[in-house]
């Protein structure tokens, strides 16, 4: 399977190597050409602001939300999880979100990196999860046909809907590649 | 087993923050408005400081860390991360930097340093901490030391890339000769750099340092910025570049869309066209002040 991993800014790198592991092959996505021969897509961590800006640069914008639209399968981490939700709190003014995962976030929910912090995931499928929350997000809000996979005190850290998944956490980051896995079998067999 | 437990400044989320920012432009910003400008051109995060540097080099007199009412500006409007600098050793402004919270401390030579002997024990906060090298052995100090992520001092201030050039260039060089070392050459070059075996080992393993390596000093076109992502740099800080341009908006925006494509010559070429001037630049015989050789 061919996953493309948005390369614009972030932490693309980590994301390659967990799906490489996998046996993905895998595309950094920078232009739209690189978007054509995808058939899922990462979002990885990084800062939401500058990939937004990026993709209206590199017109990467409109051929991905298309794309998504179509039902191109996703996984959005972190900042990620930002540019798929309907609803971003705390952005910059006019802050662009595809709009494709009905979820309002907020952006370093958390608080700044002090607050940064580990824990341990029970997600579904996959007790004992490495958390890993980087000056994360906090979903404040799911709408219907979203479902919560994993919660953290109390707060959704990991939503899907259908094909699109998407975690408030780094699980690039944690050394345990079971949610790329899961999100590998669901996007293969869409 | 899952539990509401959470576990701060750990080694991987300090680190980590470093990894969110690969590809990005760091910059350093003196006003908040200036802090605004560099985020809505797509500024990863911005270094929060009274002076950039090649101000502080024509000023003279000690460079200190900044006044904490600037640094609350500059936080109160940005929303990417903040980073503020403390001299070399003085681990009470660093202190004071991690009781305003910002998201990441630089112990930069750009400002005075404070010890002749000592760095900050930088394993001692929960923020993180990025430190210049100019070779690897200074790099594994820094790091053995609790640095979470590395950047070239280059010559901060003076537009002139050639100083960051030449760091990237030793401390890379440096990692491939440690490759085909045998274990007894590990052994000596960890004695002669003055750092634990276990962190040469893990550097000639994995063929780079454990933490991120980023650019910095010099850094004053978009045409620099890939210059510095093609030797190998993972972002760019960019100091007095973007600031002391005649355009910063757009010097911003063309560094930042550079740094991202600095491996399509056509992308940079574009963003490069038409730039009003950049800073007027340095030629480092003529420096009365090289703060690539302060720390050690």
């Amino acid at each position: 399977m061919r996953v493309g991993v948005l390369a614009l800014q972030g932490a693309f790198r980590e994301q390659r190597e967990v799906c490489e592991a996998l046996g993905a092959t895998v595309t950094e996505v920078r232009v739209p050409e690189h978007l054509d021969a995808c058939e899922a897509l990462i979002i990885p961590g990084g800062e939401s602001t500058t990939m937004a800006r990026l993709l209206r640069t590199s017109g990467l914008h409109d051929p991905l939300v298309a794309r998504l639209h179509d039902g191109l399968p996703v996984l959005g981490t972190c900042a990620g999880l930002i540019l798929c939700a309907t609803t971003i709190l705390d952005g910059l003014p006019g802050q662009e979100s595809f709009g494709v995962l009905d979820v309002t976030v907020r952006r370093n929910g958390y608080g700044r990196q002090q607050e940064s912090f580990e824990c341990v995931l029970d997600l579904e499928g996959a007790p004992g999860f490495p958390g890993v929350f980087i000056r994360a997000p906090v979903v404040e809000a799911v709408g219907p046909g979203v479902a919560v996979l994993a919660e953290h005190g109390g707060t959704p850290v990991l939503v899907r809907d259908g094909v699109r998944f998407g975690a408030t956490f780094h699980p690039e980051l944690a050394g345990d590649p079971r949610l790329h896995e899961q999100f590998l079998h669901a996007a293969r067999a869409a | 087993m899952a539990s509401d437990a959470r576990t701060t400044g750990t080694a991987r989320v300090k680190r980590g923050l470093a990894e969110m920012l690969r590809g990005g432009v760091i910059m350093d910003v003196v006003t908040p408005d200036e802090a605004r400008i560099a985020q809505d051109a797509g500024a990863v995060a911005v270094m929060a400081l009274e002076r950039v540097p090649s101000d502080i080099r024509r000023d003279g007199g000690v460079a200190r860390m900044s006044d904490p009412a600037m640094i609350e500006g500059i936080k109160a409007v940005a929303t990417i991360p903040v980073m503020a600098k403390c001299r070399i050793g003085h681990f009470a402004e660093a202190q004071v930097l991690e009781a305003l919270g910002v998201d990441y401390i630089d112990e930069s030579e750009v400002l005075t340093p404070a010890d002749e002997a000592y760095h900050v024990d930088k394993w001692a906060f929960t923020t993180p901490f990025v430190c210049g090298a100019t070779n690897l052995g200074e790099a594994l100090r820094r790091i053995a030391e609790g640095a979470c992520m590395i950047r070239s001092k280059g010559e901060a201030g003076t537009g002139n890339i050639v100083e960051a050039v030449r760091h990237l260039r030793s401390i890379f060089g440096a990692i491939e000769g440690l490759a085909s070392a045998t274990p007894k050459d590990l052994k000596a070059a960890a004695r002669e750099m003055r750092v634990p075996k276990a962190l040469v080992r893990e550097v000639a393993e994995r063929g780079e340092l454990p933490v991120p390596l980023f650019c910095a000093g010099g850094i004053a076109t978009p045409a620099d910025a890939s210059l510095a992502m093609q030797l190998g740099a993972q972002a760019v800080f960019v100091g007095s570049g973007i600031f002391k341009s005649e355009a910063p908006e757009v010097m911003a925006k063309a560094i930042v869309e550079a740094t991202t494509h600095y491996q399509d010559p056509s992308i940079v070429a574009k963003v490069s066209t038409g730039l009003p001037a950049a800073m007027r630049g340095d030629e480092i015989k003529t420096l009365e002040v090289k703060l690539a050789e302060r720390g050690w």
